[in-house]
Protein backbone atom coordinates (compact mmCIF):
# COMPACT_ATOMS: atom_id res chain seq x y z
CA UNK A 1 0.00 0.00 0.00
CA UNK A 2 0.71 3.64 -0.60
CA UNK A 3 2.27 5.26 3.03
CA UNK A 4 2.54 8.97 4.45
CA UNK A 5 5.44 8.88 6.46
CA UNK A 6 6.23 12.33 8.56
CA UNK A 7 9.14 13.36 10.12
CA UNK A 8 9.69 15.64 13.10
CA UNK A 9 12.57 17.50 14.70
CA UNK A 10 15.81 15.60 14.62
CA UNK A 11 14.06 13.05 12.25
CA UNK A 12 13.62 15.50 9.52
CA UNK A 13 16.83 17.09 9.86
CA UNK A 14 18.38 13.31 8.61
CA UNK A 15 16.00 12.75 5.86
CA UNK A 16 15.47 16.30 4.68
CA UNK A 17 12.07 16.00 4.68
CA UNK A 18 8.84 16.61 6.64
CA UNK A 19 7.10 13.44 5.03
CA UNK A 20 7.71 11.43 1.85
CA UNK A 21 5.04 8.84 0.37
CA UNK A 22 6.37 5.16 -0.38
CA UNK A 23 5.22 1.70 -1.56
CA UNK A 24 5.29 -0.45 1.28
CA UNK A 25 4.40 -4.82 0.26
CA UNK A 26 5.49 -5.78 4.22
CA UNK A 27 3.32 -6.14 7.16
CA UNK A 28 4.89 -4.44 10.30
CA UNK A 29 6.21 -1.09 11.85
CA UNK A 30 9.43 -2.81 12.47
CA UNK A 31 9.37 -3.95 8.55
CA UNK A 32 8.64 -0.10 7.89
CA UNK A 33 11.81 0.62 9.94
CA UNK A 34 14.30 -1.55 8.13
CA UNK A 35 13.22 0.04 4.76
CA UNK A 36 13.81 3.55 6.52
CA UNK A 37 16.95 2.67 8.03
CA UNK A 38 18.35 1.47 4.77
CA UNK A 39 17.50 4.84 3.47
CA UNK A 40 18.52 6.80 6.57
CA UNK A 41 21.24 5.00 8.65
CA UNK A 42 21.47 7.72 10.80
CA UNK A 43 17.77 7.92 11.78
CA UNK A 44 19.04 4.22 13.61
CA UNK A 45 20.95 6.14 16.20
CA UNK A 46 18.16 8.55 17.36
CA UNK A 47 15.87 8.19 20.26
CA UNK A 48 11.82 8.25 18.74
CA UNK A 49 8.52 6.50 18.47
CA UNK A 50 5.70 5.75 16.05
CA UNK A 51 3.01 6.82 16.12
CA UNK A 52 -0.62 5.20 14.22
CA UNK A 53 -4.09 6.76 14.11
CA UNK A 54 -2.39 9.19 16.33
CA UNK A 55 -1.40 6.93 18.75
CA UNK A 56 1.99 5.85 19.88
CA UNK A 57 2.74 2.02 18.78
CA UNK A 58 5.13 -0.91 19.31
CA UNK A 59 7.47 -1.80 16.72
CA UNK A 60 5.59 -5.07 16.12
CA UNK A 61 2.29 -3.60 15.65
CA UNK A 62 0.78 -4.47 12.06
CA UNK A 63 0.41 -1.20 9.44
CA UNK A 64 -2.85 -0.61 9.32
CA UNK A 65 -3.22 3.13 8.15
CA UNK A 66 -1.86 5.46 5.53
CA UNK A 67 0.12 7.75 7.48
CA UNK A 68 2.54 6.89 9.77
CA UNK A 69 4.85 9.55 12.03
CA UNK A 70 8.10 9.48 13.63
CA UNK A 71 8.30 11.66 16.51
CA UNK A 72 10.70 12.11 18.72
CA UNK A 73 11.29 13.23 22.13
CA UNK A 74 8.80 16.23 23.24
CA UNK A 75 9.73 19.02 24.33
CA UNK A 76 6.19 20.84 24.92
CA UNK A 77 5.72 23.73 27.17
CA UNK B 1 -18.46 21.70 29.55
CA UNK B 2 -16.45 19.56 27.55
CA UNK B 3 -16.26 20.18 23.82
CA UNK B 4 -16.79 16.77 21.46
CA UNK B 5 -14.27 17.77 19.03
CA UNK B 6 -10.48 18.63 19.30
CA UNK B 7 -10.22 22.39 19.14
CA UNK B 8 -6.74 23.92 17.71
CA UNK B 9 -4.52 24.49 20.82
CA UNK B 10 -1.78 25.91 18.94
CA UNK B 11 -1.05 30.05 18.25
CA UNK B 12 1.96 31.31 15.92
CA UNK B 13 4.24 32.72 17.99
CA UNK B 14 4.66 33.94 21.90
CA UNK B 15 1.61 34.13 23.90
CA UNK B 16 1.60 38.00 24.88
CA UNK B 17 0.64 39.42 28.09
CA UNK B 18 -2.58 41.29 26.83
CA UNK B 19 -4.05 37.74 25.35
CA UNK B 20 -3.75 36.15 29.15
CA UNK B 21 -4.89 39.48 30.69
CA UNK B 22 -8.29 39.11 28.05
CA UNK B 23 -8.54 35.56 28.86
CA UNK B 24 -8.96 36.15 33.03
CA UNK B 25 -11.58 39.36 31.74
CA UNK B 26 -13.72 37.09 29.78
CA UNK B 27 -14.11 35.12 33.24
CA UNK B 28 -15.53 37.83 35.25
CA UNK B 29 -19.07 36.72 33.78
CA UNK B 30 -18.79 33.52 34.79
CA UNK B 31 -20.00 34.04 38.56
CA UNK B 32 -19.69 30.61 39.69
CA UNK B 33 -15.96 30.42 39.93
CA UNK B 34 -14.34 30.81 43.45
CA UNK B 35 -10.71 30.07 42.11
CA UNK B 36 -8.54 30.21 39.01
CA UNK B 37 -5.34 28.74 38.41
CA UNK B 38 -2.65 29.34 35.62
CA UNK B 39 0.30 27.97 34.61
CA UNK B 40 2.46 29.37 31.95
CA UNK B 41 5.60 27.97 30.39
CA UNK B 42 8.37 30.52 29.44
CA UNK B 43 11.55 29.55 27.59
CA UNK B 44 14.78 30.01 29.31
CA UNK B 45 17.77 31.06 28.17
CA UNK B 46 19.64 28.02 29.46
CA UNK B 47 23.51 28.29 29.43
CA UNK B 48 24.76 24.93 27.26
CA UNK B 49 28.53 24.46 26.62
CA UNK B 50 28.82 28.46 27.40
CA UNK B 51 26.32 28.81 24.61
CA UNK B 52 23.10 30.33 25.69
CA UNK B 53 19.40 30.04 24.32
CA UNK B 54 17.87 32.76 22.37
CA UNK B 55 15.18 31.26 21.07
CA UNK B 56 13.07 28.10 20.25
CA UNK B 57 11.13 27.04 17.24
CA UNK B 58 8.24 24.77 18.14
CA UNK B 59 7.14 22.54 15.96
CA UNK B 60 3.78 19.78 16.64
CA UNK B 61 2.36 16.92 14.46
CA UNK B 62 -0.47 19.01 14.70
CA UNK B 63 -3.27 16.76 14.10
CA UNK B 64 -1.93 14.08 16.86
CA UNK B 65 -1.26 17.14 19.17
CA UNK B 66 -4.63 18.35 18.88
CA UNK B 67 -6.05 15.09 19.30
CA UNK B 68 -4.23 14.35 22.57
CA UNK B 69 -4.94 17.69 24.32
CA UNK B 70 -8.87 16.89 23.66
CA UNK B 71 -7.89 13.69 25.94
CA UNK B 72 -5.78 15.45 28.18
CA UNK B 73 -9.03 17.90 28.54
CA UNK B 74 -11.57 15.81 29.21
CA UNK B 75 -9.73 12.99 31.13
CA UNK B 76 -8.63 16.48 33.87
CA UNK B 77 -13.33 17.55 33.37
CA UNK B 78 -13.88 14.03 34.47
CA UNK B 79 -11.08 13.88 37.73
CA UNK B 80 -11.69 17.32 38.49
CA UNK B 81 -14.78 19.98 39.25
CA UNK B 82 -13.51 22.33 37.05
CA UNK B 83 -16.16 24.66 35.24
CA UNK B 84 -14.08 25.47 32.15
CA UNK B 85 -10.53 25.03 30.81
CA UNK B 86 -8.12 26.58 28.50
CA UNK B 87 -4.56 25.47 26.96
CA UNK B 88 -2.88 27.33 24.24
CA UNK B 89 0.28 26.76 22.80
CA UNK B 90 2.55 28.06 20.85
CA UNK B 91 4.33 27.10 17.24
CA UNK B 92 7.09 28.63 15.40
CA UNK B 93 9.25 31.31 17.34
CA UNK B 94 9.49 31.91 20.99
CA UNK B 95 12.25 34.46 22.41
CA UNK B 96 13.64 33.54 25.76
CA UNK B 97 11.62 35.41 28.46
CA UNK B 98 8.14 35.01 26.13
CA UNK B 99 5.58 32.83 26.72
CA UNK B 100 4.85 29.31 24.91
CA UNK B 101 2.31 27.41 26.87
CA UNK B 102 -0.96 28.77 28.78
CA UNK B 103 -2.97 26.69 30.69
CA UNK B 104 -6.22 28.27 32.65
CA UNK B 105 -8.14 26.20 34.44
CA UNK B 106 -11.46 27.02 36.61
CA UNK B 107 -13.50 26.14 39.27
CA UNK B 108 -16.17 27.06 42.16
CA UNK B 109 -13.26 25.79 44.78
CA UNK B 110 -9.74 26.15 45.07
CA UNK B 111 -8.07 22.99 45.93
CA UNK B 112 -9.49 21.41 43.03
CA UNK B 113 -7.79 24.19 40.56
CA UNK B 114 -4.23 23.46 42.53
CA UNK B 115 -4.17 19.56 41.43
CA UNK B 116 -6.19 19.63 38.02
CA UNK B 117 -3.62 22.57 37.21
CA UNK B 118 -0.58 20.41 37.57
CA UNK B 119 -2.14 16.94 36.23
CA UNK B 120 -2.70 18.80 33.36
CA UNK B 121 0.30 20.33 32.76
CA UNK B 122 2.51 17.50 33.26
CA UNK B 123 0.03 15.37 30.93
CA UNK B 124 0.97 18.12 27.92
CA UNK B 125 5.05 17.56 29.00
CA UNK B 126 4.50 13.64 28.48
CA UNK B 127 1.78 13.02 26.02
CA UNK B 128 1.85 15.44 23.34
CA UNK B 129 4.02 15.54 20.44
CA UNK B 130 5.53 19.20 20.29
CA UNK B 131 9.27 19.30 19.32
CA UNK B 132 11.55 22.27 20.26
CA UNK B 133 14.32 23.60 18.40
CA UNK B 134 16.59 25.26 20.88
CA UNK B 135 18.16 28.18 19.05
CA UNK B 136 21.63 29.72 20.57
CA UNK B 137 22.83 33.13 20.34
CA UNK B 138 25.12 32.13 17.56
CA UNK B 139 22.10 30.42 15.17
CA UNK B 140 23.73 26.82 16.16
CA UNK B 141 21.00 24.80 17.76
CA UNK B 142 20.02 21.78 19.61
CA UNK B 143 16.97 20.27 19.68
CA UNK B 144 15.03 20.25 23.25
CA UNK B 145 13.74 17.20 25.15
CA UNK B 146 11.48 17.65 28.33
CA UNK B 147 12.63 16.55 31.47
Amino acid sequence: MTLTIKYFGVIAEITQCHEEVLEFTKSSIDDLLSLLFDKYPKIKTKDFQVAMHNEIVSRDAVVSTHEIALLPPFAGG
Amino acid sequence: MTDKKPKNVFKEGPISSEFIGNSIYKHQTKTSIGAHNIFLGQVRADVIDNKTVAAIEYTAYEDMANQKFHEIREAAFEKFELTCMHIYHSLGMVKAGEICLFVFVSSPRRKVVFEALEYVVEAIKADVPVFGKEIFEDETHQWKVNS
